[in-house]
């Protein structure tokens, strides 16, 4: 059997989170993958190990990976394909749905275990319930979750590339512009190490408290959604069931208080360290090490400490 | 302009759901149901479009059973002119929604269908996407900002990095992230008066759509619980046990 993966990329880069569905594919079969974007792109796909095929479409209607272009292109690909899955990112999300329509398959979101070719195990009500589902549908369009399978390497692999010519689509879409945080941190999905504030940071300003502390550590920073709902941060900072879903090895939550909706987009963080006033905040309930304190004292303490 | 939107009955956000103790599913018995949150942003969108003069009419649509009949209401109470409750199976596919909906949408004619970019009960996030790509219309998914002004969507969207902007030919398909807009109450007075408004009922066997599950549920379990862990008295502690007992700095 062979896996079809859509290898999604930002700024010229493979996503890391693409690298963990090629893990996940790897489970399935054989992989190829798709790049919709630059050679430089299809060049750094041909060196992921485990990658037997690279398809790369050129043409300039891909570049954005807008799902009407995209999602025709896999869908005249797919005949010899038994699986298409992407990372269960903004991009898989937007794209394979529509795939799955056009190829008459009811898809598989956020796959968290692979248990057989046609069986998949995914979380629902915001991570309150695994549920495992059988597809009985001759192709499975799956999107996985990157906290779940381990990023395949970047380099060692030597596939071929094979050029694919573009196919007709509804030019119903045209790509306008993107603002993308310019953050030299490491990307909030795949960081090994995330330092996150909530309502308790207070302000815009006072969030960045936070940054000498992820400095120190080389961490993603992230946010509750009562965060960005109070305008501190960007939406693209937001850790939950409507954010981002991430699985560090630290998670420090400071201000946090634990909603149920955030705690579905951290709680399979390996260590989970929690600073909070509220003795009663359900943060708790799930952290590693608790710490009741104020937070605004224990930021600077901590980067102090740190440099020890 | 007409707009349509379709809604879902699902179980309230604030309530924690209950694994049922044969595993097979999520206990919905005697649990309080509401309109899935996101679908309450798409219906505060589009009537906040006709309140611009942007569209003429908006339509719900809840695809289910017979109780989402008080979804429909409630949409109409924030301002829905009208409703269609398709009868089916509770909680059916997204792709066996969209298939009913193309039938509705080749029915109604509409500029526009805003839906909530997904459903808290399954998580799915498919539905727009998948009517965008039956009916070959654009989609601009997870919006945070919507505009129509000549026969085109320009809608911004929420994607991993930051924000996207499109522009989408008109009739298209908008999907709503939270950020999207702030859905009003319904008053008492639009609640008295949403009971009075057009709700018509017709069955999804009647629409011709196969709408036999893809999917086969074989078992729902509850995730492993975390434990609480210690709690420390001072950063030093805090420091040496993330040093020497978690490994992990």
């Amino acid at each position: 059997m062979t896996a079809l993966v859509l290898l999604d990329h930002e700024e010229g880069q493979i996503r890391k989170a693409a690298l963990s569905a090629v893990t996940a594919a790897a489970q399935l079969g054989d992989v190829h993958v798709l790049v919709a974007g630059d050679a430089s792109i299809a060049q750094a796909a041909a060196a992921v190990p485990g990658v037997a095929k690279v398809l790369h479409a050129a043409d300039a209607r891909y570049a954005h990976e807008l799902a009407e272009p995209l999602a025709a292109l896999i869908v005249s690909l797919a005949g010899q394909y038994d699986h298409i899955v992407a990372a269960a990112g903004a991009t898989g999300k937007n794209v394979l749905p529509r795939a799955a329509a056009l190829l008459d398959v009811q898809p598989i979101p956020d796959v968290i275990r692979i248990v057989d070719a046609e069986t998949f195990v995914r979380p629902i009500y915001a991570g309150n319930a695994l549920a495992t589902v059988k597809s009985s549908d001759a192709k499975k369009v799956l999107t996985v979750r990157n906290a779940a399978f381990d990023a395949a390497a970047s380099t060692g692999g030597n596939a071929p590339i094979e050029a694919v010519d573009a196919v007709d689509a509804p030019a119903v879409s045209k790509f306008e512009t993107v603002q993308l945080s310019d953050s030299e941190r490491p990307d909030l999905e795949t960081a090994r190490v995330v330092v996150s504030g909530g309502r308790g940071m207070q302000s815009e300003e006072k969030f960045h408290t936070l940054d000498p502390l992820a400095d120190a550590l080389g961490a993603a920073i992230g946010a509750s959604r009562a965060a960005v709902d109070s305008g501190f941060v960007p939406n693209e900072y937001q850790v939950g069931q409507t954010g981002k879903i991430v699985a560090p090895e630290l998670y420090m939550a400071f201000g946090i208080s634990g909603a149920i909706q955030h705690l579905a987009g951290m709680k399979d963080s390996r260590v989970i360290v929690a600073i909070n006033k509220d003795p009663e905040a359900p943060i708790f309930q799930v952290a590693d090490y608790g710490m009741e304190a104020d937070l605004f004292e224990v930021v600077p303490q901590l980067v102090e400490e740190l440099k020890k | 302009m007409k707009i349509l939107v379709p809604v879902k009955r699902v179980v309230d956000y604030n309530i924690k759901p209950r694994v049922k103790a044969d595993g097979s599913g999520v206990d919905t018995t005697g649990v309080k149901m509401s309109m899935n949150p996101f679908d309450e942003i798409a219906v505060e969108e589009a009537v906040r479009l006709r309140e611009k003069g942007a569209a003429s009419e908006v339509v719900v649509v809840s695809v289910g059973v017979q109780k989402a009949q008080d979804t429909l209401r409630t949409a109409m109470a924030m301002g829905a002119d009208r409703a269609i409750l398709v009868l089916s199976e509770e909680s059916p596919e997204p792709l066996a929604v969209a298939k009913v909906l193309r039938k509705l949408v080749e029915k109604e004619e509409p500029g526009l269908v805003i839906l909530g970019k997904q459903a808290i009960d399954d998580d799915m996030n498919a539905t727009g996407q998948m009517l965008a790509g039956l009916l070959g219309w654009g989609q601009g998914t997870f919006a945070s900002k919507v505009e129509i002004a000549d026969g085109h969507a320009r809608v911004s969207r929420e994607i991993d990095g930051g924000t996207e902007e499109v522009s989408l030919t008109l009739p298209a398909i908008i999907t709503a992230d939270l950020r999207l807009n702030e859905p009003r109450y319904a008053s008492l007075p639009n609640i008295m008066k949403a009971k009075k408004k057009p709700l018509e009922t017709i069955e999804a066997a009647e629409l011709g759509v196969d709408m036999k599950p893809r999917l086969s549920v074989v078992s729902v379990a509850e995730p492993s619980e975390r434990k609480a862990g210690i709690k420390v008295g001072s950063v030093g502690e805090l420091v040496e046990k993330l040093r020497n007992e978690a490994k992990v700095i």
